[in-house]
């Protein structure tokens, strides 16, 4: 099937197989590697990219619902000179060791603190509780959306 | 050692890490990340059956699916001559027999032994093509009584010809009559019986390996998810028998987690490296999670009975443990070692026990390999020393934390030998507990039980004083006690002619901050900027040699390795400044990143020197042009960090859900290079932890099907599952490596379960709940 979409500005036609994931799209065919396939079971969050600004598990969309849609990914949202202040909160709270997470936990985060500002540690443990990392034990990631969502309880970075 | 000009970012410095900004920015390079034109992609057929004989393999309607180029299996392995996975590590048995291997072709040819066991490929043009072709394979499978049981393992038929009982190795440690005696006539012993969960690995990314074959030069090429590329290409060279190692270059790029679990040598890279000869195409394969349960090398898994002896004043005289270790289908890498010489050896914990036996049952059973998962052995020790300890206190009515201070070595007892085979170099064990005794408030305990009491939960407290050998090993002992391989680490530094200097390491990074750590290192040691250094890892085409990292080794044992390659460099310029000074050498001294001549105001900067040394217009005429060193590292003893955990629990009675309210950790690593990252190693080990005490269990059901296969069913920690962790460290420095460091990314997996399980069996008053204590657990042992 043929699809178009903006994918971090940029507008993409793809003629694709229908069953062909979000994921797929954005790694292989766009060759944006910054979004990881951590899991098959849609529990992971390691794929989170955003589509229409909201954030979404991207192994979990198929192409022909996101025809015609917006794609924010990791590559989208800042760059090493130019950082995210989600990016560089991750950085500042050592947020992130192996970085396979990262990705998708930012895109996730920015959401978050997107849809509610007002956040304490606890909200943001609920509202990580779709993305999974097996290096940080969560704390300093938990620390890093306080720092960015501009909490006090985020604490000095 | 730390000098003004790099204080900032110099040893003991919270500098961020250099890595993160290609991370946080997706512009990080995983091995799937990666392709090669006219790549192909592998995937395998795997056993639906724990056990069973393969009885033919029909690969001819495969072949037919478009775009599948080869259905290779075991026998086509077999038949280009590779060898077997090989275990590095031989055990010798009470009897003084070897272990008893049981034969481990990567690709299975006649049986199947755990449900996942690969024994064949397909290789396709596309991903989709390799699943369709095969699934068109039809394999004969005649099944037969799997083994699945650990606690029966031994009373049922063999699993592997020559293997009567499934019994890999009887071992043992200490004095047996010795320590029956203590506890014969001891004033009271405790009695305990635990079980150790096996544990699914689970780093984020899973495994994945690029092949890659060379016809004009006769090389390969491996990219793979490794914690160790140049061991895994001594293994392939060696024992799998590939290529030759000068014929065959593994890539380990960025690496999403390892725990262990990427460690070991496995079936599917040595399968896409040969198979991409074999095919003449780049062979690529990725994992699925699914694949990733099923197939890497599972951790822990023991069931152990334990006594512990106390005389009338509560010293410890005795303690005897008798386990039986699942060791899964086969030997995995480094399997044989961990619940021996990784285990038995930690059963001192931080005590004085004058005596000690351990026995070890290492058994067979129809799952899926067990070896090395973080702490390794060690969490397993913790687990049996730190829970019969805190029972004794519960059964003598005395305080968990006096009974525990009374029996500590103390600092004036160092170097400590223990009666199963250590010397503890040094420690501080009491101001450790205090510090964690005092950051858990451990006087206001009672108040807070009795508001929990109150609001109708039960508030339980535990603790784990554990010890643990890092930094492995000093190779002649590995060697001596069954290491297949020395456990040394190289290090080179090769200062550029600008003086920007670049590091090679044997270690790997793979979350641990590595290019960061080492940086500041090196940079602190040459007195330039952090910014100048930069580390290379991961490659053996670049790297000299390694054996990578595990047992929290990578900085005691890699970066003192670099230490020396520094110190060599720094002799080097000594000399080099000494003639362009026109001093003597033993007058030049090297301070705060300059060659200063003793009592005059001559010095040159170090960029001055490597220049030189590049440009040798005014240069020592015996000395070679160059400035660039390398070392290799032996270490003479392991590292010791040790360290008291404290957890505090609430239960719902209700409901039986058990919420970790409190987590302390002090640990003491010796010196710490970047405190930042010593936390976040401690925050996520301690998370491991709680997933084993409270969450994680890898259960195979009687037909030895993984009912835990998938995010799903295998319950791993997630944010709101753990609460924020309270770390602090005590510093006694290691006394035998020049950094005095010992290592710190494992103790938080090796110390928190315990102190977990101590907690929840005092909030529900009950010694019979196993890991993890799930609510129905917690329920059932509140409702007696």
């Amino acid at each position: 099937m043929q699809i178009t979409l903006t994918v971090n500005g940029t507008q993409h036609t793809l003629d694709v197989p229908e069953n062909t994931l979000l994921v797929e799209i954005i790694r292989e065919h766009l060759g944006l590697t910054g979004t990881h396939v951590g899991c098959d079971t849609s529990q992971c969050g390691a794929c989170t990219v955003h589509l229409d600004g909201r954030a979404v598990k991207s192994c979990s969309m198929l192409a022909g619902q996101v025809d015609g849609a917006s794609v924010t990914t990791i590559e989208g949202i800042g760059t090493p000179e130019a950082l995210h202040p989600m990016q560089a909160a991750f950085r500042e709270c050592h947020a992130l060791q192996c970085g396979f997470c990262t990705p998708g936990m930012i895109m996730r985060a920015i959401d978050l603190v997107a849809e509610q500002p007002d956040l304490d540690s606890k909200a943001v443990r609920a509202g990580l509780e779709g993305n999974l990392c097996r290096c940080t034990g969560y704390h300093n990631i938990v620390r890093a959306v306080l720092h960015s969502a501009g909490s006090d309880q985020g604490g000095a970075p | 050692m730390s000098s003004s000009a790099a204080t900032a970012t110099g040893i003991g410095a919270s500098v961020l890490r250099k890595e993160d900004l290609r991370f946080i920015t997706g512009n990080g390079r995983y091995t799937d990340d990666l392709n090669q034109p006219g790549q192909s992609y592998a995937v395998f057929l795997r056993s639906p059956h724990a056990r069973a004989r393969i009885i033919g393999i029909d690969t001819r309607e495969a072949l037919k699916v478009p775009g599948v180029f080869a259905v290779l299996t075991g026998a086509d392995m077999a038949a280009d001559g590779l060898g077997d996975l090989p275990c590095g590590w031989e055990v010798k048995q009470k009897d003084g027999s070897d272990m008893v291997r049981a034969p481990h072709p990567p690709l299975a040819i006649n049986v199947v032994n755990y449900v996942g066991e690969p024994y064949g490929v397909v290789i396709a043009a596309t991903r989709a093509a390799a699943r369709q072709g095969a699934e068109a394979v039809m394999t004969d499978f005649e099944e037969r009584e799997p083994v699945v049981d650990l606690a029966t393992a031994r009373d049922s038929a063999a699993i592997h010809d020559g293997v009567p009982g499934n019994l890999a190795y009887d071992w043992e440690l200490g004095d047996r009559a010795a320590t029956e005696a203590a506890l014969a006539s001891a004033a009271h012993v405790t009695r305990l019986d635990l079980t150790n969960n096996r544990l699914i690995p689970n780093a984020m990314e899973p495994r994945a390996a690029l092949g890659v074959y060379d016809r004009s030069g006769d090389e390969y090429t491996l990219y793979t998810t490794s914690q160790n590329p140049h061991l895994e290409r001594l293994v392939l060279s060696a024992f799998v028998q590939i290529a030759p190692e000068h014929k065959l270059r593994v890539i380990a790029p960025d690496v999403g987690g390892g725990f262990g679990s990427k460690i070991f040598v496995y079936a599917e890279e040595t399968t896409v490296v040969w198979a991409a000869r074999k095919v003449g195409r780049p062979v690529k394969w990725t994992a699925d999670r699914s694949e990733s349960f099923l197939a890497d090398a599972h951790g822990r898994d023991h069931v152990t009975h334990a006594e512990l002896g106390l005389d009338a004043d509560g010293n410890f005289v005795a303690l005897k443990v008798e386990t039986t270790a699942n060791l899964g289908a086969y030997l995995s890498t480094f399997g044989s070692s961990v619940p021996t010489y990784l285990y038995g050896t930690l059963l001192a914990g931080q005590y004085r026990t004058p005596n000690i036996h351990v026995e070890v049952h290492g058994v067979y059973t129809n799952t899926c390999p067990v070896d090395a998962y973080r702490g390794a052995g060690r969490p397993e020790a913790t687990y049996v020393v730190e829970r019969i300890v805190e029972t004794a206190a519960r059964e003598l009515g005395q305080d968990p934390a006096a009974l525990r201070r009374r029996n500590m070595i103390r600092p004036e007892q160092f170097p400590y030998e223990t009666p199963v085979a250590l010397i503890y170099d040094t420690g501080n064990y009491e101001a450790s507990l205090d510090r964690a005794l005092e950051l858990v408030d451990y006087a206001g305990f009672p108040a807070r039980r009795a508001a929990s009491e109150a609001a109708g939960r039960k508030r339980g407290i535990g603790f784990a004083c554990y010890i643990e050998a890092c930094g492995l090993a000093p190779s002649q002992l590995a060697i001596q006690l069954g290491a297949g391989v020395g456990l040394y680490e190289s290090g080179e530094i090769r200062v550029n002619p600008t003086g920007s200097v670049t590091v090679f390491t044997g270690s790997h990074s793979h979350g641990q901050g590595h290019e960061t750590t080492f940086a500041q290192v090196v940079s602190d040691r040459f007195g330039i900027p952090f910014e100048n250094v930069e580390v290379v890892h991961g490659d053996t085409g670049r790297v000299e040699f390694g054996l990578g990292t595990y047992g929290s080794r990578s900085l005691a044992v890699g970066g003192s390795a670099l230490v020396k390659a520094a110190d060599k460099l720094i002799v080097k310029g000594r000399r080099i400044a000494a003639h362009m000074l026109e001093a003597d050498v033993d007058a030049v001294a090297f301070e705060d990143g300059q060659f200063v001549v003793r009592d005059s105001n001559q010095s040159l900067a170090f960029g001055e020197v490597a220049f030189a040394a590049y440009v040798p217009t005014n240069y020592p005429t015996d000395l070679e042009p160059g400035f660039s060193e390398k070392a290799f590292y032996d270490p003479q003893n392991f590292t010791y960090p040790a360290g008291t955990h404290i957890a505090e629990v609430e239960v719902d009675a209700d409901t039986g859900v058990v919420t970790l309210v409190n987590f302390v950790a002090v640990d003491d690593f010796g010196h710490v290079i970047n405190p930042m990252i010593v936390d976040g190693q401690v925050h996520g080990g301690v998370a491991q932890g709680a997933g084993q005490a409270l969450l994680e269990h890898g259960i195979y059901d009687d037909y030895g099907q993984l009912v835990t296969g998938s995010y799903m069913d295998y319950c791993m920690p997630r944010a709101d599952d753990v609460p924020d962790f309270v770390v602090d460290t005590t510093v006694t420095p290691c006394t035998h490596n020049p950094l005095g460091v010992k290592g710190c990314g494992e103790a938080g997996a090796i110390g928190s379960p315990a102190a977990i399980m101590n907690a929840v069996t005092d909030a529900v008053g009950s010694n019979d709940v196993s890991m993890p204590a799930t609510p129905e657990k917690i329920w059932r042992a509140l409702a007696g």
